[in-house]
């Protein structure tokens, strides 16, 4: 297969030299309308993949911040079709690759074949569910992997180094390293040994590999794009979001985008 | 100990491990561990000793004469779970995992509770191996069942109420994943339930089994007949698979589940997935869920902490399926009713999710719906409910009374 938006992108930052940057939003935080503006201007400002969030009612893998931005999504009365519907709109201005990021039930729920397609049409390059770990579920994990939809998969720094590799070789689009044994939430601090695993994920990936779970500021970013080939950072920008809105969340991205060109340097 | 369960954790299409892939090492190591300590014939021995000399197996089943007067059916049995140390069924699963963590050289030991009978089992068993124990519970429940809350303190355990989401079982779950995914490495999560990833669903059942095992023989002695009908209350399933699973095989035996309607099926204020949910994931398994059109996980409902959640243990749902039980449900006012007449009848106060087992077979009794003679498992003793019920009532019985 040719490769996708997401391949094309990470191929053109490797030409380029330069780090990727990967932003996440809760669909629907703190309203739909925020989000719309939050994607807008994230491809502007130069956003490599955006990583566009189904709010779900448990989501056991993070932490206070994004727990609280899903729930006051769904309490906003957000949707699946919302999440769509940003990603039609997002489609027509913008080219910018975009994953859906989603715990399974709402996939699950609708049918994982109608979802994909939907999913496609809307405009989406990939999935990431968190909860559909390698082999849990093979079946269902090779429609996915068939589809136009690329599978973001995630290792862990618990994951076994032939876990790892075997990972690496089913992932599709890119390789997710969670930066630690935990869930998701801004941090003062990367853990020391973080570029060490980075460089052990990196040597057995034919995929970039992107770093997330923590990654809060411009200083962050740059240590990451020091090991890996781009950044996630999704709780700093729900965080910056809550406390001072569309704008506040933009200018953080603008800084972190700067850090990780300054990175890639 | 018994057989494990298919294909990768799988009772038909249900179950899997649907976690995050920070869990999966510790899975692959616990389903190892828990391998060789079913092989191992020291692990048995001392589980046995444990069951037998502290929890106080094997607990006695008992004809419930006055019972079956008033619900018109008999023989009928009562299984006395409630006569175990700490009083339910939930100490044969956490004295077994509390071992196997032991095994595992994990220190540390969490685990959510609703009614607080599993917390209460979980820290007596972490007093008992000097493991440090945290316990996550529900606010709404930290105030239904504040006696266990306090038992559980004196046994040492750290409660940590839940605020998020519905305060229920189901959150307290969530926390308790979420401290198990940051602290794995030196953390054993002993669950509740027959739920959760594999192998924690084989786990359970393969330690609540001795219940179903231990009525067989001991209905066989007296009755010299297997019973036609075992009946057992259904919340994530762990009373309910501990005691069908010895009588699966026995295909003239009905197993009949008691779920919780709450307020009413379709109410949208129950506890009963099987019933009126449909499969999903949560908590890392495929199963029958309360949920709406999105995926999102609908908020259960019952009067007893214990049933108040909106999944089921996936092999209950294959059993569901496969036509080889069938479920039913009951709802709050009559789990009371129930709770009110077992104690003047036997003088044997059941718990509240016990009366939900009781109530239907007292039901069913009546209408002559089912087939004797019936085992029930008498899954937990009442005291942690006498507070909320007898508060129930006052304010029943202000709200019944005539001018
Ligand atoms: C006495 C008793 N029975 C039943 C239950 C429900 O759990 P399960 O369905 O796993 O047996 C509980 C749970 O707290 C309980 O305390």
């Amino acid at each position: 297969m040719p490769p996708g938006r997401i391949g094309a992108r990470f191929e053109k930052l490797a030409r380029e030299g330069r780090r990727g940057f990967i932003p996440y939003v809760t669909t629907g935080f703190p309203s739909l309308g925020d989000t719309r503006e939050m994607v807008a201007g994230l491809a502007e400002l130069g956003a490599d993949v955006i990583e566009l969030g189904i709010p779900f009612s448990d989501p056991m893998a993070d932490g206070p911040t994004i727990q609280r931005s899903s729930q006051e999504a769904l309490d906003n009365g957000t949707t699946v079709d919302d999440m769509f519907e940003v990603l039609r709109d997002l489609r027509r201005a913008s080219d910018v690759p975009v994953v859906i990021f989603s715990y399974l039930n709402p996939v699950y729920s609708r049918g994982v074949d109608a979802f994909i397609r939907e999913a496609v049409e809307a405009g989406a390059d990939g999935i990431l569910p968190t909860d559909l770990p390698l082999g849990a579920d093979s079946e269902l994990e090779s429609r996915i992997l068939e589809s136009p939809l690329d599978l973001v998969r995630l290792v862990a720094p618990t994951t076994t180094p032939k876990r790892i590799r075997e990972i690496a070789l089913s992932s599709q689009g890119f390789v997710y390293y969670v930066a630690r044994t935990g869930v998701t939430g801004a941090r003062e601090e990367l853990r020391s040994a973080l570029a060490q695993e980075v460089s052990a994920v990196r040597s057995v990936s034919p995929l970039p590999v992107a770093v997330g779970f923590g990654v809060s500021t411009p200083g962050h970013a740059r240590a990451v794009g020091a090991a890996a080939d781009a950044a996630v950072v999704g709780s700093a920008l729900v965080n910056r979001l809550a406390e001072g809105g569309v704008a506040a969340a933009l200018a953080l991205a603008g800084d972190l985008r700067r850090a990780l060109d300054e990175a890639g340097r | 100990m018994t057989t494990p369960a298919g294909r990768a954790g799988r009772y038909g299409p249900y179950g899997g491990r649907y976690v995050p892939e920070t869990l999966i090492p510790a899975l692959d190591e616990l389903t190892d561990a828990y391998a060789e300590a079913r092989a191992d014939p020291s692990f048995l021995a001392e589980f046995d000793a444990l069951s037998a000399d502290y929890v106080g197996r094997p607990t006695p089943l008992y004809r419930a004469r006055r019972f079956e007067t008033a619900a018109g059916v008999g023989p009928v049995y009562l299984k006395r779970e409630d006569l175990n140390h700490t009083g339910a069924h939930k100490i044969n699963n956490t004295v077994g995992q509390a071992l196997l963590a032991r095994r595992m050289g994990k220190p540390r030991i969490i685990a959510e509770t609703g009614a607080g009978q599993h917390g209460v089992a979980t820290a007596t068993a972490c007093a008992l191996f000097d493991m440090e124990c945290v316990v996550y519970m529900g606010m709404e429940d930290v105030e239904r069942q504040s006696l266990n809350v306090y038992r559980m303190e004196l046994l040492g355990a750290e409660v940590r109420p839940v605020k998020s989401g519905t305060r229920t079982l189901k959150d307290a779950t969530n926390e308790a994943l979420r401290d198990w995914v940051t602290n794995v490495r030196d953390t054993h999560y002993i669950i509740g339930s027959v739920v959760g990833p594999h192998p924690f669903p084989m786990i359970v059942r393969d330690f609540q089994a001795v219940i179903g095992r231990e009525a067989r023989r001991q209905i066989l002695e007296v009755e010299g007949r297997l019973p036609r009908s075992v009946v057992a209350c259904v919340g994530g399933g762990s009373n309910a698979m501990g005691m069908f699973h010895a009588f699966v095989e026995d295909g003239d035996v009905a197993l009949i589940g008691v779920e919780a309607s709450g307020h009413g099926l379709g109410s949208g204020h129950s506890s009963a997935p099987l019933s009126e949910g449909r499969p999903g994931v949560l908590h890392g398994s495929l199963s029958y869920l309360l949920q709406d059109a999105d995926g999102q996980v609908a908020p259960a409902h019952s009067i007893a902490a214990g049933l108040d959640y909106p999944g089921v243990g996936p092999e209950h749902s294959h059993l569901l399926d496969s036509g080889r039980a069938t479920y039913v449900s009951v709802g709050d006012a009559a789990a009371q009713r129930a709770f009110r007449e077992l104690p003047g009848l036997e003088g044997i106060i059941p718990a509240l999710e016990t009366a939900h087992a009781l109530a239907w077979v007292a039901e069913a009794g009546r209408r002559g719906e089912i087939a004797p003679p019936v085992a029930i498992c008498l899954s937990g003793r009442g005291d942690k409910d006498v507070v909320h019920v007898s508060r129930l009532a006052g304010v029943d019985a202000g709200k019944g009374s005539a001018p």
